[in-house]
């Protein structure tokens, strides 16, 4: 069964519908790439993903759990906190904490969140070394342990980044959704970030990433869907989505993309 | 008169400007963040209601206020008066915290709003959103404001004088009806030292929080 479905998802600010019936589904270790030009309802997707935004009409489910069904018009606190902890976030300007230190941002909401589960039965002293013990480790995973203490400011952005991916695996989301992670970066930082990205699909992470990066998208990802006013237009496997486009909006956009290498 | 007597005296009149002083910031500090949740509420009756109630404070003296709070209450409904003290002392609470909520607004609002989303994405409640991650932030960024109205406020308690109360002013104004005017220029003396203090203080706390940028 798939992980994760979504079914007639639409959105709409006022007048503007930027989601107009949205489906797709992913299975577990799968990585999705989303491409489309700036409007096609990329960013929006994953902010309704990640309950940022309530969607207008539509469901989505995870592990066959409903996440979100247009019937229901009002939702508790409670429930929409943990429906946003199914998925991760990585936002397009990383969106660190500036008066945490890095291992602080990465230990902060997992450690509020053991304060209100009574620590699972541990002691304070037993869970936030658990906690501590788990954030090192990611730390190490994004290749970051020296800057362990270092405030977020005196990073480079593809450091910050790197820390704001270790934050988001720290309540180990089903899915991780990256939102144009390499985007604002300076061309020579994007590496750094798209092979920690690469590296967490070698882990089997669940990951839907949106992203200007052709190259990437080509060579990490398991099926590009391809955006374009608000539906999907076309998807499938990078070696067809590349290789044999068929719609003619996909053609334009890949060839504009070529254009400006 | 023998001048440290005079000195003496004055000390212990001003030691009423740092009472109100001190209590104004204990009750102004706290009420002005509430203020500014209400007048940043999304329950527009609330919001109205609050921000018409902060207009008509900041828009009319602070002197006017401490009056109508001392002998309104006897004039219009021949209630009990509150005393001299806490009378002022609540006039200045209620001014204070509105121009704090202000200030408070304003840096609430600097903060990004992607600050609210990355504490949301990681299932963060939004009390522990506000106190763990938005708060300190505004701290920071309201220090400098924030020690100006400090400076304001000691100035601003000599105007509790106006219903009897006897601050180092007013003290300094006897001695002048007296015949002895030093005094008056010497209470420049008192407040200069308290803001020079203050000054000092606010110096220290913005190195403090300059720990990171941001």
């Amino acid at each position: 069964m798939a992980l994760l479905e979504v079914r007639g998802l639409r959105k709409s600010f006022g007048n503007i519908e930027v989601l107009q019936g949205i489906d797709f589904s992913m299975e577990r270790g799968e990585v999705i790439a989303v491409i489309g030009s700036s409007g096609s309802g990329k960013t929006t997707l994953l902010r309704c993903l990640n309950s940022l935004e309530i969607p207008t009409e539509g469901n989505i489910t995870v592990g066959g759990e409903t996440v979100f069904d247009g019937d229901v018009p009002k939702r508790s606190e409670k429930e929409l906190r943990d429906r946003r902890l199914k998925f991760g976030l990585v936002f397009q300007s990383f969106n660190l904490f500036p008066q945490y230190s890095v291992i602080e941002n990465i230990t902060l909401a997992m450690k509020l969140r053991a304060k209100e589960q009574n620590y699972y039965g541990m002691t304070k002293h037993e869970s936030f070394e658990k906690i501590n013990a788990r954030a090192e480790e990611l730390l190490a995973r994004v290749g970051l342990t020296d800057k362990r203490d270092a405030y977020p400011g005196t990073l480079s952005g593809g450091q910050q980044q790197r820390v704001a991916i270790a934050r988001a695996l720290a309540l180990d989301p089903e899915i991780l959704c990256f939102d144009e992670p390499t985007s604002a970066l300076d061309p020579e930082l994007t590496g750094e970030v798209l092979r920690v990205i690469k590296s967490l699909k070698d882990k089997d992470s669940t990951m839907i990433v949106v992203t200007h990066e052709m190259d990437f998208a080509r060579h990490v990802a398991d099926r590009i869907i391809y955006m374009a006013d608000g539906v999907i237009e076309e998807e499938g496997s990078p070696e067809d989505v590349f290789g044999a486009p068929k719609s003619d909006k996909l053609k334009a956009f890949l060839a504009k993309a070529e254009e400006t290498i | 008169m023998n001048a440290s007597v005079v000195y003496k005296s004055m000390l212990e009149a001003f030691g009423l400007n740092c009472e109100i002083f001190i209590f104004t910031l204990l009750f102004a500090l706290p009420l002005g963040l509430i203020i500014c949740f209400g007048s940043t509420s999304s329950f527009k009756p609330l919001r109205a209601a609050v921000r018409t109630f902060v207009w008509i404070i900041r828009g009319t003296p602070l002197m006017l206020q401490i009056i109508i709070i001392f002998y309104g209450p006897g004039l219009f409904w021949g209630g009990r008066l509150l005393p001299r003290i806490p009378a002022a002392i609540l006039a200045f609470v209620i001014n204070y915290a509105c121009y704090f909520s202000e200030i408070y607004r304003g840096g609430i609002e600097s903060i990004p709003v992607g600050q609210y989303e990355a504490g949301q994405v990681l299932g963060m409640t939004r009390s522990q959103i506000f106190f763990k991650v938005i708060l300190k932030q505004v701290i920071k960024r309201i220090t400098a404001p924030m020690g100006n109205e400090f400076m304001t406020l000691i100035k601003d308690t000599a105007l509790a004088n106006i219903i009897a109360n006897l601050e180092i002013i007013m003290q300094a104004k006897q001695y002048a009806a007296k015949g002895l005017t030093w005094p008056l220029f010497a209470t420049a003396i008192f407040f200069l030292a308290f803001c020079g203090i203050l000054t000092l203080l606010f110096g220290w706390l913005e190195k403090k929080l300059n720990y990171y940028r941001g």
